[in-house]
């Protein structure tokens, strides 16, 4: 079985982000990058499919600028066979661009099945998962909690409002993962010093020129001062006070 | 990701390569999730983490400069000092278990052992199923090992021990313990023994107040009779046993600043949020001067360490050299872990943080692996040429 995992490198959620002097993009100075989270779920996927199956490859693609490399070879120290990196300058594409170049070069692949997060923790777009099955004609399952692969054909579980949706398809397709489908291991040590040695093919690609163009950005208001109403069974009344008539919760 | 930041005032970062950020970020997450969640508990309790020995494994942590044909990771000596610094951060008791198990038992098997034992020890070692220890000090011998009184009278169907080792870390853990005794002639050498062997016992030391996370054991030899093949066949005179400790020295350097970097950050977040006098603490003048001592110095043991890591690269972290990084690293991170109680006021001394128990490790670890006295003498005898203790 042959996987492609989309990988996108996004800033840590730890990192607390500042905009540039555009207003229009995040300042990229002293923010540290991670693989985004949720691809970590389909990395594990991948893998797990692969030990389960005994074979196959599992492939690592990312559309970013070249330090992105990194994020990929985090991947291949986890066990993942190769990486690709389209090389583009991602400061003004949208999804579908960006969905555009990933799917062409998925085309060539060939893969069994499309893994990605269910959606990227930076620009919270969601969208290109189901934007590859799309330009490729293939079957998606979004927000997926349990996958079972048998021959030709895919049973996934997805998250709904208050339960669970059991979906069925045939392959290929494209499945983004959810938190809960799986634990993702760590980068062995060993892992890591076996992905020194294991391909990362770095292409440049032309994006298409956006057709959604963000305008701007803002940060949330900060947060003013918490105040102490007080301590103990004494200051309940005041604090419902307070509550009812300043701040109009209750 | 891991959502410890670490301490990077000099961006020395950019001197690491990637393997060695993606080795240091995959055991900081592994402390973080794994770790960090039950290691006031077991410290309460005075327990080893038993349920972490697998998944330390399953990491690559034990042996993890040895080549990978024996199932180890084949890291280079930053990486693994990296490593050590992350596992400290958690805690210097699994810290300590992971030394004693690398550096202190699996790399003289693979320094000193003979091929068969290498094959038949490294792979079940490296997967955690085989718990060592190393048993060199005792109770009259310290800081002058090379007086020890245990004992190996070789016979015609081995060699007979006897004798006892005291606070011998993982001993209780144990299936194989590396034995330091005299021979013939008073010559020292090491010798595996296995756990089951008759006349060998292990008798765990309680109530400390330190490493409480980590196991300490004596152990009894009384007329145990090893097999003629459990000779590590170039362990000979204390030259080898001062080899293994070399090694551990090295990572206990690298794994001081873990500690030291849990305790200022720890200091740093409190001093910025609690409120005295109307400001964060962290906003008085005698509070920036302790936080600036304690970024400064640990940064200068960071480069320590670091440059002690690319000379041990080529063969060049000569004892003295090892035994500077020990000495300073360790006295830093003890004095970190004091002002950062301090800067904790009461809430320093309880377990919600996790200085006082770093504070409390620290101790043992000043002591273990050559006191800080003992290196101030080796590098005092590097530097004149003449032997104050010798
Ligand atoms: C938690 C823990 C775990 C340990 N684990 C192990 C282990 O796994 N294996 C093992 O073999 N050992 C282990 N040790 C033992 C440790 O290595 C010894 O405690 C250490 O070598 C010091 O020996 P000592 O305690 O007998 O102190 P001593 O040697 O009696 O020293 C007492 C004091 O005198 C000072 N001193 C001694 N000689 C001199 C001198 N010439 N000049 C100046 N000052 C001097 C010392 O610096 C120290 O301050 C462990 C110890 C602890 C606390």
């Amino acid at each position: 079985m042959k996987i492609v995992v989309c990988l996108k490198q996004v800033p840590d959620s730890e990192t607390r982000v500042k905009l540039d002097p555009t207003g229009k993009s995040l300042d990229s100075a002293g923010v540290s990058l991670v693989v985004n989270p949720y691809d970590e779920y389909a990395i594990e996927e991948a893998l797990k499919l692969k030990e389960a199956a005994g074979a196959g490859e599992v492939i690592i693609l990312t559309l970013g600028a070249s330090g992105a490399a990194t994020a990929i070879r985090n991947a291949l120290a986890m066990g993942a066979d190769r990486g690709i990196l389209l090389k583009a300058d991602t400061a003004n594409a949208d999804a579908r661009a960006i969905s555009e170049a990933l799917s062409s070069t998925i085309k060539e692949l060939s893969p069994d099945l499309v893994l990605c997060g269910k959606q990227a923790i930076d620009d919270d777009g969601a969208q290109v998962g189901p934007r590859i099955a799309e330009l490729l004609g293939w079957p998606c399952v979004t927000v997926v909690t349990k996958l079972e692969i048998s021959p030709g054909k895919v049973r996934a579980e997805r998250e709904i409002e208050g339960g669970i949706e059991v979906c069925e398809c045939a392959l290929p397709a494209v499945i983004t993962a959810q938190k809960g489908l799986n634990e993702p291991r760590y980068a062995s040590l060993k892992g890591i010093m076996a992905a020194k040695k294991k391909e990362i093919l770095e292409q440049d690609v032309t994006l298409s020129a956006p057709g959604l163009v963000t305008s701007s950005m803002s940060l949330p208001a900060g947060r003013s001062a918490g105040r102490m109403v007080g301590s103990g069974k004494e200051a309940v009344p005041e604090l419902v006070r307070i509550l009812r008539e300043e701040a109009r919760v209750i | 990701m891991g959502s410890f930041a670490g301490t990077d005032f000099y961006d020395l970062d950019s001197l690491l390569t990637e393997e060695e950020i993606m080795v240091r970020d995959s055991v900081r997450q592994f402390v973080d999730d794994r770790l960090l969640p039950v290691i006031e508990q077991h410290y309460e309790d005075a327990t080893f983490p038993m349920e972490l020995i697998p998944a330390m494994a399953d990491l690559g942590i034990y042996g993890a400069t040895l080549p990978t044909e024996y199932g180890c990771a084949g890291l280079g000596s930053v990486a693994y000092g990296l490593a050590m610094q992350e596992l400290e951060r958690g805690d210097s008791g699994i810290r300590s278990f992971a030394s004693v198990q690398g550096a202190l038992v699996m790399y003289p098997i693979f320094a000193y052992g003979s091929e068969e034992q290498r094959r038949k020890y490294l792979p079940r070692m490296a997967k955690g199923e085989f718990i060592g220890c190393f048993g060199l000090t005792e109770p009259d011998f310290g800081s002058n090992p090379g007086g020890m009184i245990t004992r190996a009278v070789e016979t015609k169907d081995g060699y007979l021990i006897n004798g006892a080792k005291m606070w011998i870390t993982n001993g209780n853990l144990a299936d194989v313990a590396i034995v330091w005794a005299k021979t013939e002639g008073d010559r020292i050498q090491g010798f595996v023994v296995e756990k089951g062997t008759k006349g060998y016992s292990a008798r765990e030391q309680k109530r400390k107040f330190s490493l409480r996370a980590s196991v300490t054991s004596e152990l009894i030899f009384e007329d145990c009779l090893i097999p003629k093949e459990n000779i590590l066949p170039e362990a000979k005179g204390l030259k080898a046993a001062l080899g293994c400790l070399s090694q551990a020295r090295y990572g206990i350097a690298w794994g001081a600043i873990g500690s030291a970097m849990a305790c200022y950050c720890t200091a740093l977040e409190y001093s910025k949020t609690r409120i005295q006098f109307d400001r964060p603490i962290g906003g008085f003048q005698l509070l920036q001067a302790e936080l600036a001592d304690m970024v400064t110095e640990i940064t200068k043991a960071q480069l320590l360490c670091l440059q002690l890591g690319r000379l041990k690269e080529r063969d060049q972290a000569t004892f003295p050299r090892v035994s500077m990084a020990k000495r300073n690293n360790v006295a830093m991170a003890l004095e970190v872990a004091r002002r950062s109680r301090d800067i904790l006021g009461a809430n320093g001394i309880t377990s919600e943080y996790p200085v006082m128990r770093h504070m409390c490790n620290l101790e043992s670890v000043k002591t273990y692996e050559g006191t800080h006295n003992i290196h101030t003498l080796i590098i005092g005898e590097a530097v004149t040429g003449i032997s104050a203790y010798r």
